[in-house]
């Protein structure tokens, strides 16, 4: 770890409810990200890797340990102020894509933007937006399927579109769940690909959740988790 | 800006929202359809009445009366100041009413209203309920000669459009009456001369009326028609005090021919009076109006003299018009008669000055004038216990508090209508929150707050009412004011009557649209769209963005 990381986890702890009991997730992780890093977290299934992004992405809040950005402590912060932190600092990629089915892929990559603004806002950075919107597109091969549905294009096309969508706010780091994980061989190296050079060309901090050491070779450090734990990085 | 886009996409690509835009849409056009028809029967009811009774009505607690109705009315013009359009005496009793129909007396109970026809129509809308031209512009308690109205004269577009809806009047007046009296003369002729008839050859009845008639005329004997012939009572009004004193020895001399006289009625008229349509027809199915007795026919009424104890006197009538207010409770109670006439009849004049008692003053009052604040000055000038002074809102309080009540109630229950829509929107939003659980994780990775997401959904309930709602109120105008046109087509199709005018008294359905009771409609509506929403919107506040994400 170093000092100056940008996205730091200390000794965080997560249980979850399962059956009767309580299972523990992670068991004290300490993890770091620094700037322009690209990080890879594997593990097996249930070792807590996809638990520790949620964390770091600020989706949930840890049982214990703390998580700072840029380093201001976030976690404990009120919940309106973690949400704007949501929208413009973290970038977030799942496996399942998660585009919402009603938007264009247009409309999906601008969707954290009009979350961002009010009406009046938006109505002001509209065309900018769509603008910028337009250029990730184009940078990722869809420059020609701007109003196509998520329904209407394939896994690679809507994990591309999910990537550019994360990239429209500008974050200081992309935090990518399994982002090959529903997508053949081919689509998911064109995938790692466009990572790979968002770190190496945009010096984009990416913290990379996989199961598969062979995607995770291709980031600069990989740390392995087992059992809820650093096993070793 | 997401809240907008994601509430027009939901609006356009979830159905089953239609389905609540539906129920919203069908309340609204209900509650809009109902309140306009109630309203416009609640309107022409009450200017039903206030066209019948005057503003305010100034009468005695006794059925003698009061004396001396002039100085009554300077003192109440004084008491109001200048709210005092115009005023007019009126004497009301009890008393039955009897008439011949086919040779059977039928006897009905009846209010007895001796009015002064040259004063009432200003106090009411009295004269333009009654179905001669004439009488409408000008009230004369003489017969006249025809021209009754074949048709309903209040009923616009009626006239002529499927032929005469009152056939018999055609004939009243004088013709029927000289006709009515040839063929009582030619019964009477026949029952005294009995053994004779045998040898004559039978005519047809017809011919032997209109052989009668010819005889008449050709005597030069033209029938008084409206010149007259029993003087007209309002004559009466102002006789010396020494004539009505005469009249008080005599309370029939006036409105008899000349003493000595006898009468004959197929030239001369009995006193004139007018009674309530319904007490002389009722309408058949077919909305024709049937006459038990017309225009020209002679009715027997009997009434309580104003002395004490009172007694019963009874005087033969020459029916001259009807009156038709359209409130059934009026038109089969009423019988009009000149004030004169029935003040002589029930000794209603001082025998030592002659001057008259009356029941009540009916008073009309200037546009604008409060009702309640004249009334209540006249309460404060005249004494309580002898007389006792109502608005026509109080002399109708229960029946228009009813009216108001059914309203208020029926209100209630359709409003329940839109109430099940709003049950149905929750519903439906619960599944539509299940649904999109996913979309709400995904919102919330995007940094989507929980106030945001439940806006998402409250705004969704809100666009659904406004559409519903707008819908509704287009339906609902477009119902209203075509309503007659649908009646029409409702019963072409299915061969029935959907409103029948024997029944109402009115050829068309009333709708009056209030725009005060339109805007809560929809406030109501969009309120209960909104107010539905809103658990499902927490619903979707509430949850957890890890949780959605992996919702299936």
């Amino acid at each position: 770890m170093t000092d100056d990381a940008m996205l730091r986890v200390r000794d965080v702890r997560k249980s979850y409810r399962s059956g009767g009991g309580m299972l523990e997730v992670l068991r004290g992780v300490d993890f770091a990200i620094e700037p322009g890093g690209f990080a890879a977290v594997i593990g097996q299934s249930g070792s807590g890797k996809s638990t520790l992004l949620h964390l770091m992405g600020l989706l949930d809040a840890p049982d214990s340990g703390e998580v700072h950005l840029d380093g201001v402590r976030i976690d404990n912060l009120p919940a309106t102020r973690r949400d704007r932190l949501r929208n413009t600092a973290i970038g977030m990629v799942f496996q399942s894509y998660h585009l919402l089915p009603e938007l264009n892929a247009l409309e999906n990559v601008l969707a954290p933007l009009m979350v961002r603004h009010s009406v009046m806002e938006w109505m002001r950075v509209r065309a900018s937006a769509r603008e910028r919107a337009r250029g990730l597109l184009d940078r990722f091969g869809l420059g020609g399927r701007l109003h196509h549905k998520p329904r209407q294009l394939s896994g690679g096309e809507m994990q591309r579109v999910a990537i550019a969508r994360a990239l429209v706010t500008e974050p200081s780091v992309l935090l990518a769940d399994e982002p090959t994980g529903n997508l053949d061989e081919a689509s998911g190296a064109g995938i790692l690909d466009a990572l790979c050079e968002l770190n190496r060309r945009d010096g984009l901090s990416i913290v990379l959740v996989t199961h598969d050491a062979a995607i995770a070779r291709r980031a600069a450090r990989i740390v392995r988790l087992a059992a809820g734990r650093v096993a070793d990085a | 800006m997401y809240k907008l886009l994601l509430c027009w996409r939901y609006l356009r690509t979830r159905w089953i929202a239609l389905v609540c835009v539906a129920s919203v849409m069908l309340g609204v056009a209900t509650m809009i359809v109902v309140n306009a028809v109630m309203a416009g029967f609640a309107h022409e009811m009450q200017s039903r009445i206030h066209g019948i009774l005057s503003d305010l009505v100034f009468e005695s607690h006794s059925l003698s009366g009061f004396q001396d109705p002039k100085w009554h009315m300077e003192e109440i013009t004084r008491a109001a100041g200048g709210d005092i359009e115009g005023m007019t005496p009126t004497v009301a009793v009890p008393a039955m009413l009897s008439f011949q129909v086919r040779g059977q007396w039928l006897t009905r109970q009846v209010m007895f209203i001796g009015i002064d026809e040259s004063t009432h129509s200003l106090v009411s809308d009295f004269g333009s309920y009654l179905q001669h031209p004439e009488n409408r512009r000008q009230l004369s308690f003489t017969l006249r000669d025809g021209d009754y109205d074949t048709f309903d004269s209040q009923a616009e577009g009626q006239a002529g459009e499927n032929g005469p809806t009152r056939p018999a009047m055609a004939g009243a007046g004088w013709p029927h009456r000289r006709m009515r009296v040839a063929r009582e003369k030619l019964w009477r002729e026949k029952m005294g001369a009995r053994g004779d008839a045998a040898a004559e050859p039978a005519r047809p009845i017809d011919q032997q009326v209109d052989a009668v008639l010819a005889a008449t005329n050709a005597n030069g004997e033209q029938p008084a028609a409206t010149d007259d012939p029993a003087g007209p009572p309002s004559d009466s009004t102002s006789d010396s005090p020494q004539a009505a004193v005469a009249a008080r020895r005599d309370p029939f001399r006036a409105v008899r021919p000349e003493e000595g006289d006898t009468m004959d009625p197929a030239k001369e008229q009995f006193t004139g009076i007018v009674p309530g349509i319904g007490l002389a027809s009722f309408r058949d199915s077919d909305g024709v109006d049937r006459f038990l007795v017309l225009p020209g026919d002679d009715v027997k009424i009997t009434f309580p003299t104003a002395g004490t104890p009172p007694k019963a006197v009874s005087d033969t009538f020459t029916i001259i018009d009807f009156y038709e207010s359209k409130m059934s409770e009026y038109d089969s109670n009423f019988v009009f008669v000149p004030i004169a006439a029935l003040q002589r009849m029930r000794g209603m004049f001082d025998p030592q000055t002659g001057i008259p008692s009356v029941n009540s003053i009916q008073i009309r009052l200037k546009p604008g004038a409060d009702l309640n604040v004249v009334r209540d000055r006249l309460r404060k000038a005249f004494p309580a216990e002898m007389y006792a002074v109502s608005t026509w809102r109080d002399k109708q309080g229960p029946l228009l508090s009813a009216v108001d009540m059914e309203m208020a109630v029926l209100n209630i229950l359709l409003f329940l209508i839109i109430a099940v829509a709003g049950f149905g929107i929750l519903a439906i939003f619960f599944m539509i929150v299940v649904e999109k659980t996913r979309d709400i994780g995904i919102l919330k990775s995007l940094g989507a707050g929980s106030a945001g997401i439940a806006g998402i959904f409250l705004g969704y309930g809100l666009f659904l009412g406004l559409v519903g709602a707008g819908v509704g109120l287009a339906l609902g105008l477009a119902i209203t004011w075509n309503i007659n046109a649908i009646r029409t087509g409702v019963e072409w199709c299915t061969g029935q009557r959907v409103f029948d005018p024997s029944i109402y008294y009115f050829f068309k359905i009333p709708t009056i649209v209030d725009p005060f009771t339109v805007a809560w409609i929809i406030a109501g509506a969009v309120g209960i769209a909104v107010a539905a929403s809103v658990l499902p919107a927490l619903r979707a506040a509430r949850l957890h963005p890890v949780e959605a994400l992996r919702h299936d």
